[in-house]
């Protein structure tokens, strides 16, 4: 469970997050909102590359702010990146054996642990040719098996689906919808694409102008007429 | 309240890596064979051949290479610029030569010695490459290397005087430490320094290939994965820093024993900038980049002096070279020449079973 208090993000007169409050409790959580909203700059927070001017988040009775950016993959936060970030140099097995190794993976069970996030997301027969090589699909799912590797608690996608394919986005998605269950986490999808959202998550935080303007189950919350509006851009008719 | 995480980009100074299909099973052994017979090569079927000009010419380059291979690791695997290497040989020379006449501890150990003061020294140089990169790392080594050339011209190489300093005017312009019992000869040396090579190049492979290399492709990719994927990216910058140092002054130590000895004057700042160059051309993502251009840089000069061809020409054709790999082979020749080889073997096969075909 993870409860953000009254955070606040400023960038000198810029405001991405404005006081704050949410609570996301477990398996999958939705977090959508226009463009600016400040989705990225709360995974920023969650990541320790943005710190916030106020505000707590505890996660899972951890204060997550407390504990340097590095060590948070050792404590189970696991991310990914708007635009892809797999490393091209290394196979598909030490992508993923990275995040393992740093994040004190258990070295016993190190190559079982990594072969098995790489059958999870369907590389096994790519596991050992070089990132590089493969294509966008592929890329997505090496970032996918590096956040499922070891003993993810919290885990953020920040537009998994961007720039794929339709029929790959709903095979992302169905990834996704099993995590939890596979590896205990929360996981947070940001994501502009409204049916993979409500593919994969059974509850769904709206955020515009840096506040949270809904929360609940997703199918509930995007009937909502604050959050039409908000996506819509538009008051009433003219 | 932001962290600098997103002005850390990628290196502008160095070339994109070419991404190469993963090598093939069938590859492995004949990589193997290849290595077994250059290194057979070098130790047993070199030095006969060679005239004592041309040991200390190859002794240079092999001790070269492992300056070389510190400076390809640090560009190629963690994508940071160091001008400050060379000099940093120098450091190790003087360590190791202070300690030669202050001590009298046995050669190996004295060359160790030499690269651990100068693995630290390269290590407070580095510090600063934690917050920047590209040009400034690059300007900030350059002038590390000046300020550091400063200090051993004022204080001199040890050459047998008295004082901590031991510098006499009796002693002449260049100091030569005595070497071990087992490599007294000019060519013993030379398989010596090889030997020493190799061990660093096994070095360098093991940190590639193991923890610390998938740590430094991360860092190399960028800040930001490093960190999402819990990499220490200070452990491992400082690291790195620490490793190529090191290898320059484990350089610098065999540098001090070798024929001829050496002397302050030669270790000039542009040096490092000539080391970059050949660097980039021998290619920074494999190991092979490193023996080119030790090949560039000690034996290439020496060829053309045979041949009556000033070497200032070298300057040219370096800056021509660098150009080419920076944009059409990112790889250098390490990379290059096999590929092209390759190709041309397939042309001449081609040909072949074309005439076949029309017996």
């Amino acid at each position: 469970m993870i409860e953000v208090e009254d955070l606040t993000v400023r960038f000198g007169g810029v405001v991405p997050i404005d006081a704050m409050t949410l609570e996301l409790a477990a398996g999958t959580c939705g977090l959508i909102g226009p463009n600016g909203a400040g989705k990225t700059t709360f995974f920023n927070v969650l990541s320790g590359f943005v710190r916030p001017s106020t505000g707590r988040v505890r996660a899972f009775g951890e204060d997550l702010l407390a504990i340097p950016d590095f060590k948070r993959p050792r404590w189970g936060l696991r991310r990914t990146f708007q635009t892809e970030q797999a490393i091209a140099e290394l196979s598909v097995f030490d992508n993923v054996l990275l995040v393992h190794e740093h994040t004190g993976g258990d070295r016993a069970t190190r190559r079982g642990e990594v072969l098995k996030a790489v059958s999870f997301t369907g590389l096994s027969d790519v596991a050992h040719r070089l990132v590089g090589g493969l294509g966008a699909a592929q890329r997505r799912l090496v970032e996918v098996a590096r956040a499922v590797v070891g003993r993810p608690r919290l885990i953020l996608f920040d537009e998994p689906g961007a720039g794929l394919p339709d029929e790959e986005t709903v095979r992302l998605g169905e990834l996704i919808r099993q995590i939890p269950e596979e590896t205990g986490a929360l996981v947070v999808l940001v994501d502009h694409d409204m049916s993979l959202v409500s593919a994969c998550c059974a509850t769904t935080a709206v955020l515009d102008f840096g506040r949270l303007i809904a929360a609940g189950p997703t199918a509930e919350v995007l009937r909502n007429p604050h959050v039409v509006r908000a996506y819509l851009g538009t008051e009433e008719e003219v | 309240m932001t962290t600098d995480i997103h002005t850390v980009a990628a290196d502008e100074v160095v070339p994109a890596a070419p991404v190469a299909p993963a090598g093939t099973a069938r590859a492995r052994p004949l990589r193997l064979a290849i290595v077994a017979g250059l290194i057979a090569f070098l130790l047993f079927g070199l030095p006969p051949l060679l005239d004592s000009y041309w040991m200390l010419v190859v002794t240079g380059a092999a001790i070269y290479s492992m300056v070389a291979l510190g400076l390809g690791l640090l560009i190629g695997r963690v994508g940071m610029v160091s001008l400050c290497q060379v000099v940093l040989a120098a450091v190790g020379a003087w360590v190791a030569l202070r300690l030669s006449y202050a001590t009298s501890l046995p050669f190996p150990v004295l060359v160790l010695c030499a690269g651990f003061v100068t693995a630290a020294i390269g290590t407070l140089i580095g510090l600063p490459a934690l917050r920047l990169s590209g040009l400034y790392l690059a300007l900030i080594t350059l002038m590390a290397a000046g300020a550091i050339t400063i200090v051993l011209r004022a204080v001199l190489f040890p050459n047998g005087g008295g004082g901590f300093f031991g510098n006499s005017a009796a002693g002449g312009a260049s100091s030569r430490m005595p070497r071990p019992s087992l490599a007294q000869t000019d060519a013993a040396y030379f398989r010596y320094c090889v030997v020493v090579a190799i061990l660093m190049f096994l070095l360098a492979a093991w940190h590639v290939r193991r923890k610390p290399g998938r740590a430094w492709a991360a860092i190399r990719h960028s800040q930001a994965t490093a960190i999402s994927a819990g990499v220490n990216t200070v452990l491992y910058k400082l690291w790195a820093f620490a490793l190529a140092s090191f290898m320059a002054g484990v350089a610098g130590g065999l540098l001090a024993a070798s024929a001829g000895g050496v002397s302050v004057q030669q270790f000039p700042v542009e040096t490092s900038v000539t080391l970059l160059a050949v660097v980039l051309m021998g290619g920074v993502y494999s190991l092979w980049g490193a023996v080119v251009a030790a090949f560039l840089l000690r034996i290439l000069p020496a060829l053309l002096d045979d041949w009556g061809v000033s070497t200032e020409l070298l300057t040219i054709l370096f800056g021509i070279g660098v150009l080419q790999v920076l944009m059409t082979a990112p790889g250098g020749l390490a990379d290059q020449v096999p590929k092209d080889l390759a190709k041309l073997g397939r042309r001449i096969g081609r040909v072949f079973s074309r005439r076949e075909a029309a017996a």
